[in-house]
């Protein structure tokens, strides 16, 4: 058994960590959400040059045709980061939607730039309070009509793939005068949130039969990476600020009060971060494993971010509670990770039904 | 990233997996038969005899001491073979290999290794473990049964506690202090000690979970000679540790416990017709436990990963312990409350019921002994996290002046 990274990926992991740290340390994510800006557009650059964004896509389509866990590895630095980037919305899936059910024309087209990074993607699913995967919007073969809300990075990107009424996706452009983009007040300040009110608007559907489910437990897995990489930041910026502070004549980090909190939390991300591990294996190797694999991890890297995204702001005190700290970014990201992608009941439902024995099965 | 053993792995789990199908079958004990101690006792020596004759006893240690003088990687691959089947391996085996064996194997003398080491690998000799007292537990060094000097031996008085198995075993190993003038941890000194000698009384404690497989031990002007001190005068804690280290090491395996919960709900009637299943929270409580004992199992992956690179997990192993004695507490007490009232006072039939009841009961245990949970919440803060260690308030005084 060889149950870790290789050699290779823990190299990847350094080099995406070392570059950016280096190029989004907390004080540039303060600057870019005091300039009001919409995301990162020069790290978005150097990580497309970089063969960072499109390192799970085919090679055949401009990517570097690295797997799942090559992927969730870089996921997990972005994470940890708290990056203000739309690798989630288009990579994960917006580009992941297209190679699993786009034409090969779509593929052809759309890939080897999202790939680059010169076109950005978007994921359309949610309309508004109530299960994220609705299908309130209409498509009739060649145009769609409703409205999309709130779709994370649509003000920065061209496309975004569309959950429409009987479950399938299309492809819209956004750049037509029948798309109307709205931008939201986002609970996450380094995650622009959008309104999109589709008039009419052309669309082509994505032909190939894969499932909405297939979908989003493929970018569950990286959600995990995403969370755990968040988690462990959490865990570590908590674990320094205790070790730091000073109070009653000794430093903080010797209550047994806050070892044990951040034993338990550092017991949480090991936990998430196997589960993710076995998850991203689950996506290249075993499509079987993939449902239980994903929902398992979805629920303990959630798990693990939360409690991380809490107790540090908790540990740091009245401080944590200021802008000029750091604890924010992680404490409303978090909300944006639990959010998307179904939660947690979505995800308990998928678990218990990919049991063998459950009477239902896993779609 | 794969879950094959390597090439030289897998040819010793074949090797393993025939000699089992051929020789485990025959000490098999049916699942829902008890035996009593002294016949579970029985059947677990001659286990341990067939395990020795096969080859396999002893798998890390020198074949000069009569082991197997392989890997630890082969003996987990041993373990997770031996483990498909319900072989009598109770503490009164676990003491002797996992603990006595190794103390005497790092701390003995060669005359120590020569009589103790193989014939405990052949199942001739059973070991207790005489540690813990009434004010010694996860304070262990707190311990107060002393030993004075009397010319080639030492006479030992005080009391041990929890002492699982001490009624049928052989030998035991303790720990005793032999200088109260020097700080706690310093005046300590290890022995095994036959427990026929005269002045060793043994009185069973009743267990909660009705049985009683641990005893308060009293030694009363026990004569022990000083060829069986392990290690020197004093040097006690080091070989605690030794034997505590197996200890940690030894209870990181665990079988799915989760998922017959999930059977168990869907064949349990439910609140508006259906199941118990149907339940938005049980199905919640289930998949998060799931969830959990899922990352518990691939983190182990990783940690037998680091095991097999020869690396020491360390205080990580912890983590699997921990989390799976608050799940089984948790979980087993949520499925009695979705079976309901019926979970108090199952039918007779009923033995998964039963089982979990005692999944129940049994989770206090795994969460207090083998290292309590908070015990290890401090060993993964300090050594894994590098926080700062306890304030004491016993460092350096020496024990005779402690308060307390
Ligand atoms: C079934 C069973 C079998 C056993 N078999 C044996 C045996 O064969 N031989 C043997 O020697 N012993 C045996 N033990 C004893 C076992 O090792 C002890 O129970 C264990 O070390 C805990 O000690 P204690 O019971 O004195 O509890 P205590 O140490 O008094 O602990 C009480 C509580 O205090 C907590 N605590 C302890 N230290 C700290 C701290 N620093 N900070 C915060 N909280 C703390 C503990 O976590 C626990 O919750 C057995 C125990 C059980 C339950």
């Amino acid at each position: 058994m060889n149950f870790d990274l290789s050699d290779e990926q823990k190299m990847l992991a350094e080099q995406a960590r070392g570059l950016i740290a280096e190029r989004s340390p907390y004080d540039h994510l303060r600057g870019l959400i005091d300039a009001g800006a919409e995301w990162d557009e020069s790290l978005w650059r150097e990580l497309g040059e970089m063969g960072f964004l499109g390192a799970a896509i085919p090679e055949t389509h401009g990517g570097l045709g690295m797997s799942a866990l090559d992927q969730g590895v870089i996921a997990q630095e972005l994470g940890r980061a708290n990056a203000a980037i739309p690798f989630f919305s288009s990579i994960i899936l917006c580009a992941d939607a297209i190679q699993l059910a786009g034409s090969d024309a779509q593929k052809a087209e759309w890939l080897p730039k999202l790939a680059s990074g010169e076109v950005i993607g978007t994921l359309a699913y949610a309309e508004g309070p109530g299960p994220s995967f609705a299908t309130g919007v209409t498509f009739d073969g060649s145009k769609i009509s409703g409205a999309k809300m709130p779709v994370a990075d649509a003000g920065i990107a061209h496309i975004a793939i569309v959950l429409v009424a009987g479950g399938g996706f299309v492809l819209v452009k956004l750049d037509q005068p029948t798309v109307k983009r709205t931008k939201l007040d986002s609970f996450d300040q380094l995650r622009a949130h959008y309104r999109i009110d589709f008039n009419g608007a052309e669309a082509e559907a994505l032909p190939g039969a894969a499932k909405l489910s297939a979908l989003i437990d493929r970018a569950a897995v990286q959600a995990a990476f995403e969370a755990t990489g968040a988690a462990d930041a959490c865990l570590e910026m908590a674990r320094n600020y205790a070790l730091d502070r000073q109070m009653f004549g000794r430093p903080l980090a010797s209550f047994q009060a806050i070892k044990h909190k951040l034993a338990d939390l550092a017991v949480e991300v090991e936990l998430a971060r196997s589960n993710a591990y076995f998850g991203a294996w689950a996506a290249d190797e075993s499509p079987d494993d993939l449902p239980a694999a994903a929902s398992a991890a979805r629920l303990t890297a959630l798990k693990a971010f939360e409690t991380g995204a809490r107790e540090n702001l908790q540990v740091h005190g009245g401080i944590g509670y200021t802008q000029e700290a750091n604890c924010h970014f992680y404490y409303r990201r978090e909300r944006t990770l639990a959010l998307a992608l179904g939660g947690r009941d979505y995800w308990a439902d998928r678990l218990i039904a990919a049991q063998p024995g459950s009477q239902g099965k896993a779609a | 990233m794969d879950f094959n053993d390597t090439p030289e792995e897998a040819a010793f789990r074949t090797e393993v997996r025939a000699w089992l199908a051929a020789n485990a079958p025959a000490h098999v004990i049916p699942q829902g038969v008890t035996l009593d101690d002294a016949e579970e006792v029985e059947r677990g020596k001659a286990w341990q005899r067939a395990v020795y004759d096969g080859g396999y006893a002893g798998i890390t240690f020198p074949k000069a001491l009569g082991g197997r003088g392989g890997t630890v990687i082969e003996a987990v691959v041993f373990a997770e073979e031996e483990a498909h089947y319900h072989l009598p391996k109770g503490p009164y085996i676990g003491i002797g290999l996992g603990m006595a064996i190794a103390a005497i194997a790092k701390h003995g003398t060669d005359e120590q290794r020569a009589q103790f080491i193989e014939p405990t690998l052949k199942g001739e000799l059973t070991w207790c473990q005489l540690f813990s007292e009434p004010s010694a537990g996860s304070d262990l060094a707190n311990l107060r049964t002393k030993a004075v000097q009397d010319g080639d031996a030492w006479i030992v008085n005080g009391q041990k506690v929890w002492s699982s198995w001490a009624h049928r075993s052989d030998w035991g190993i303790l720990v005793v202090r032999t200088d109260p003038s020097v700080p706690k941890h310093k005046g300590l000194t290890f022995f095994v000690v036959d427990m026929k000698s005269p002045g060793i009384e043994i009185r069973p404690i009743r267990q909660i979970s009705g049985a009683s497989d641990f005893n308060e031990t009293f030694l009363t002007d026990v004569r022990i000679p000083d060829s069986c001190r392990i290690g020197g005068v004093g040097e006690g804690w080091g070989v605690c540790m030794t034997v505590l280290m197996g200890e940690r090491l030894g209870s990181g395996s665990h079988k799915a416990q989760v998922s017959p919960l999930i059977d168990y709900a869907a064949s349990t009637p439910g609140m508006n017709g259906g199941t118990a299943l149907d339940s938005g929270s049980t199905k919640l409580a289930l998949a998060s436990a799931l969830a959990e004992e899922q990352g518990a199992r691939y983190l182990e992956a990783r940690l037998r990963t680091m095991v097999s690179r020869g690396e020491n997990p360390g205080a990580l192993a912890g983590m699997i312990k921990m989390t799976y004695a608050s799940r089984l507490q948790k979980t087993s007490a949520l499925a009695m409350e979705l079976r309901g009232m019926d979970a108090i006072a199952p039918a007779s039939g009923d033995t998964q019921t039963r089982e979990i009841q005692g999944d129940y009961i049994w989770s206090t245990v795994m969460r207090i002994a083998g290292g309590a949970d908070e015990v290890l919440k401090n060993q993964i803060a300090e050594r894994v996290l590098g926080m700062p260690g306890e304030i004491r308030m016993d460092k350096n005084i020496p024990f005779d002046q402690l308060k307390g």
